[in-house]
């Protein structure tokens, strides 16, 4: 194999498009202005501090509500992007695999540790399960301290369906 | 939800429910997804969110977006708590576990009833619905345990 490699901008512009492509189109996460850092495969989920996203304005900390569904942005942008990921890097050809759905939330359970300060917020998820229906996702964030998360939630989710290539 | 009103100094249900009314109104996020207390007392809270674009999570079928439910449910999960005869205090929620049913049905608003129908001296024991105009199927449940302080 003597390809070479592709210049680091070019990968670079797919990628943040592919997921750009992810994230635009969705409503509530540009009304919660949840944003995306990527470094390479890993995505870590921004929530910048606005004072509507305060629940108890006499702490003051962020609404439990917020919480929740940055959390669930987070493990449902994760799920989306491991199912992209394959397609934008070439292994499956482009097209092959359908049009993208996401996933939908069977349940969702979060487990507040501290209170949200009005301070950004950040988030991980980790996929520990993607089968062809069901998958299950962890998710942590964490404010100042990475070692100190505010919250942490698992969830199950029901994958698209996409267009198999045996059965047609 | 910490610091809500002495609820002590509440007399009556009406009263009750003005001064938890106008204690949610000052609740910047409740605010921002137009959440209104529809109803409150002994243990139990009713909250309504009307539809709106801006909560879609699924651009192609207009539904609304989980997190935008889990808010909804959360905030009547805590009124409830609030509202229970024994509650001496405020409160904050320890854990909720939300069950998406269904997709909500766009363009319907979202009505949350909420029922704390157990309390410890620390921890109360609530089950919540989110119903839409269909109101025989549920679009979502909720469970949760949150702080509890008994009154003096």
């Amino acid at each position: 194999m003597s390809r070479r490699p592709e210049p680091v901008q070019v990968v670079k512009q797919r990628r943040d498009a592919a997921l750009e492509s992810l994230v635009a189109g969705v409503p509530y996460i540009q009304f919660l202005g949840v944003q995306f850092d990527r470094r390479g495969d890993e995505l870590t989920a921004v929530l910048p501090f606005r004072d509507d996203l305060i629940g108890n304005p006499f702490l003051p900390a962020i609404h439990g509500g917020v919480t929740a569904g940055f959390l669930e942005i987070t493990a449902l942008v994760g799920l989306g992007w491991s199912m992209i990921w394959d397609e934008i890097e070439g292994a499956t050809p482009k097209g092959e695999a359908g049009p993208l759905r996401l996933p939908k939330t069977i349940d969702f359970t979060i487990d507040y540790l501290r209170s949200g300060l009005p301070r950004d917020a950040y988030a991980r998820a980790r996929i520990t399960r993607s089968g062809r229906r069901y998958a299950s996702v962890q998710v942590e964030a964490w404010q100042d301290n990475r070692d100190r998360p505010f919250a942490q939630a698992m969830g199950h989710f029901l994958m698209p369906k996409r267009p198999a290539k045996d059965d047609g | 939800m910490s610091m809500p009103p002495d609820p002590s100094k509440i007399q009556t249900p009406e009263e009750m429910l003005r001064v938890a009314r106008e204690f949610m109104e000052a609740l910047p996020h409740a605010k921002a997804l137009n959440i209104s207390l529809d109803q409150l007392g002994d243990g139990r809270a009713e909250f309504s969110m009307p539809y709106d674009e801006r909560l879609v999570g699924d651009p192609e079928t207009g539904v609304l977006h989980g997190g935008a439910v889990s808010a909804l449910l959360d905030s009547a999960c805590g009124a409830a708590v609030i509202a229970h005869p024994d509650n001496g205090g405020g409160t904050a929620t320890l854990d909720l576990r939300i069950d998406y049913m269904r997709a909500a049905t766009p363009g319907q608003a979202l009505v949350a009833q909420a029922h704390c129908y157990q309390v410890t001296r620390s921890v109360a024991f609530v089950r919540a619905v989110a119903l839409d105009d269909d109101r025989d199927r549920p679009v979502a449940s909720a469970t949760g345990a949150f702080t509890f302080t008994v009154k003096p």
